[in-house]
């Protein structure tokens, strides 16, 4: 049977994205998949970060290696696409080098959490002050759909053939027990609320955290019949409940149940910046 | 007004801290490290020092996260460094990587053990020289010091900085236990220049990021300088940009190796020592050099005409040189602790030309003059 294909949309001519500014146009198409989650992040940082009205050369954005690691390569800011699961310590190397730079890490779950896991909870227990944005998608998306640490139990990756079976980390304990400054997560259904965590995280000093849990229709999604990009919005819609200030042990994400979402850590204190200038000016007789 | 921070005058320290104080005077202002024996001092100096002159020292949580952190610094505009030994200089090996392929100034110490794996923490070796030259994954070039004294520990550190900033390429220096440990009179001059980084000359908007000077050598824009550059350590074109083909991985691979070979007469430093009238050559480095300098005093007692080619570079290594020496002598000796790594070089480089032989010893102790001595001797004879 002759399947016709949708008509595709004609561009506008001469319409422009709203964030072109921030954007490497030149660059475009992107490489991600339909109904991926990844576009909606980039969008929704790009709006927070013009909301801030920072000095755009004061922003640096450093990824890793995968599908979200390569958000930063069509954002016209200096940026920096590093080696897998070592952005957040090239970042502590950029801001510390520079303390007036604001330094932002996106990259996925498996970047973050398996290979760059000790650098993440390091990183928090120091409270550097970097932005760490970790796009979600249960699994290894640019290599093919492999199992990460994030993968629910039974859940199909090309690794996993027959389900699961290791146990999966919750980000948002992980993160706030290893002492991260702010923690929140959200869907890529509640872009509003995106732009506005991102815009928190990027404005509270310390060490900041936002999972932004995001489907992968053509691996993660195919695989465990969620269907497309839209039907898992509509899960997110169906399953996610906003509860702020909730305790980060009871925001596990369990397939088929309610899980939650919002900003569940936000905490004042001192930064490594902060700690290390006042032993510096201890050491030195408060001269500089 | 600030204190100087360079420690001009006479000092006697051990070869860690030499490379600790060459570091700040070259102006080196970043520095991220994990413990490992036997580099402490290197670590514990910078981590009192650095604060006093503006300077950050961190410890990360590994070494991989110590070069990677390294990398960054650099890219924040800061001269940047790291120091290790065997165990660490292995996980530092991917983000060398990383700064190989993006083109980043920075200098990486490895104060040698005994090795493989954990092997001797405490003692001394000269095993990572082709991890050196080969260790991170790719095709590439690079470039190695090897200090013999704390003195040059001193001195080459500042020069490793120099030929980091030049050729936007890591700089190792492969100093050895013994340097590292043994003190001895250091001077440290009052004025040391400190290399420029090369900067754009154009401004924002008219600037290609990796588009190379005549040199092959790109100017470098860091973070916060207005010219947004996106940095990667995927193959890339002129602006920096991913570039998945064949044409452009060739092209990348083939500047990235030739920026450093076209100027390898002014990267590879070696001393002689009476090579002048010499029928043997000794090929060394590091503390191994120091003991065969004694070996020839007592081959010349015994009438055999020994000298010595004393390697400062090790990589790029001094291809014209070993085979000019090749066409002189009757044999050539390297003496090296490991069981033959630059005598490969030395092999190759020869091309078939002499007779070759080492002294090999895989650490734990250096050797004794004695061991040298009969190593020149053999080649002698068989001359």
């Amino acid at each position: 049977m002759q399947v016709k294909a949708k008509p595709v949309p004609e561009i506008i001519p001469g319409a422009q994205h709203p964030m072109e500014k921030f954007l490497r146009t030149e660059r475009i198409p992107h490489i991600w998949c339909a109904g991926c989650g990844l576009g909606t992040v980039l969008g929704n940082f790009l709006y927070a970060l013009d909301e801030l009205a920072w000095d755009p050369d004061s922003v640096a954005v450093v990824a890793g290696i995968g599908c979200t690691a390569r958000i930063p390569g069509y954002v016209r800011l200096d940026t920096y696409h590093t080696t897998h699961g070592r952005a957040i310590p090239f970042a502590t190397g950029l801001k510390l080098a520079n303390p007036k730079l604001h330094v932002v890490v996106i990259s996925g779950d498996g970047d973050l959490f398996a290979i760059g896991g000790n650098h993440l909870i390091h990183a928090a227990r120091r409270n550097m002050d970097l932005t760490v944005i970790c796009v979600n998608n249960f699994n290894y998306g640019m290599t093919g759909g492999q199992s990460g640490p994030t993968t629910p139990l039974d859940g199909k990756t090309t690794t996993t053939p027959f389900g699961n079976f290791e146990h999966s980390f919750n980000l948002v304990h992980l993160a706030a027990s290893a002492g991260a400054s702010y923690v929140a997560r959200w869907t890529t259904l509640d872009g509003r609320r995106l732009q506005r965590g991102f815009m928190e995280a990027l404005s509270h000093k310390g060490f900041t955290f936002v999972e932004v849990i995001s489907p992968c229709p053509t691996n993660y999604g195919r695989r465990n019949k969620i269907g497309d990009g839209l039907d898992e919005l509509r899960y997110y819609a169906d399953h996610a409940a906003i509860r702020h200030g909730a305790d980060p042990k009871e925001t596990e994400f369990v397939p088929g149940k309610p899980f939650l979402v919002g900003k569940f850590v936000e905490l004042d204190k001192p930064t490594y910046h902060e700690m290390y200038a006042a032993k510096v000016a201890e050491m030195t007789g408060g001269k500089k | 007004m600030p204190p100087k921070a360079t420690l001009s005058g006479v000092h006697f320290m051990n070869g860690d801290e030499a490379i600790a104080e060459g570091a700040i005077a070259a102006g080196c202002r970043f520095f991220a490290a994990y413990p490992i024996t036997p580099q402490s001092e290197i670590s514990e100096r910078l981590s009192w020092r650095l604060p006093r002159v503006g300077g950050t020292f961190i410890q990360m949580e590994d070494e991989i996260a110590a070069m990677a952190a390294v990398v960054g610094g650099a890219w924040a505009g800061v001269k940047s460094m790291t120091a290790t030994s065997g165990p660490g200089f292995s996980l530092m090996m991917e983000n060398l990587g990383l700064a190989i392929m993006t083109e980043t100034p920075c200098v990486v110490a490895n104060v040698q053990r005994g090795a493989p794996s954990t092997g001797l923490p405490t003692a001394v070796g000269q095993g990572d020289m082709m991890q050196a030259r080969w260790g991170s994954h790719g095709h590439y070039e690079i470039i190695a010091l090897v200090p013999s004294s704390p003195q040059e520990a001193f001195d080459l550190t500042v020069r490793a900085f120099a030929l980091s900033e030049r050729f936007r390429v890591p700089v190792l220096l492969m100093t050895d236990e013994v340097v590292g440990h043994m003190y001895e009179r250091v001077e440290i001059p009052n004025d040391v220049p400190v290399a420029p980084r090369r900067r754009p000359t154009v401004p924002p908007g008219e600037f290609v990021p990796f588009k190379p000077g005549p040199d092959l050598v790109p100017p470098m824009a860091c973070a916060g300088e207005g010219y947004r550059v996106h940095v990667t350590g995927l193959t890339h074109d002129e602006r920096g940009y991913p570039d998945m083909s064949d044409e452009t991985h060739d092209r990348l691979v083939r500047r990235l190796v030739e920026k450093i070979l076209r100027y390898r007469s002014e990267i590879t430093f070696y001393e002689e020592i009476g090579l002048q009238d010499a029928e043997v050559a000794v090929v060394s480095y590091g503390i191994s050099a120091r003991v065969a300098y004694r070996a020839l005093a007592l081959a010349r007692q015994k009438g055999i005409r020994a000298g010595m080619l004393r390697l400062i570079t090790a990589w790029p290594f001094p291809d014209e040189r070993v085979r000019a020496l090749a066409d002189q002598v009757k044999g050539i000796v390297t003496v090296e602790l490991n069981l033959g790594q630059m005598s490969r070089e030395v092999e190759r480089a020869s091309q078939g030309r002499v007779p070759l032989s080492g002294v090999f010893h895989a650490g734990g102790r250096i050797h004794t003059p004695e061991e040298v001595l009969a190593g020149i001797e053999e080649v002698a004879r068989a001359g």
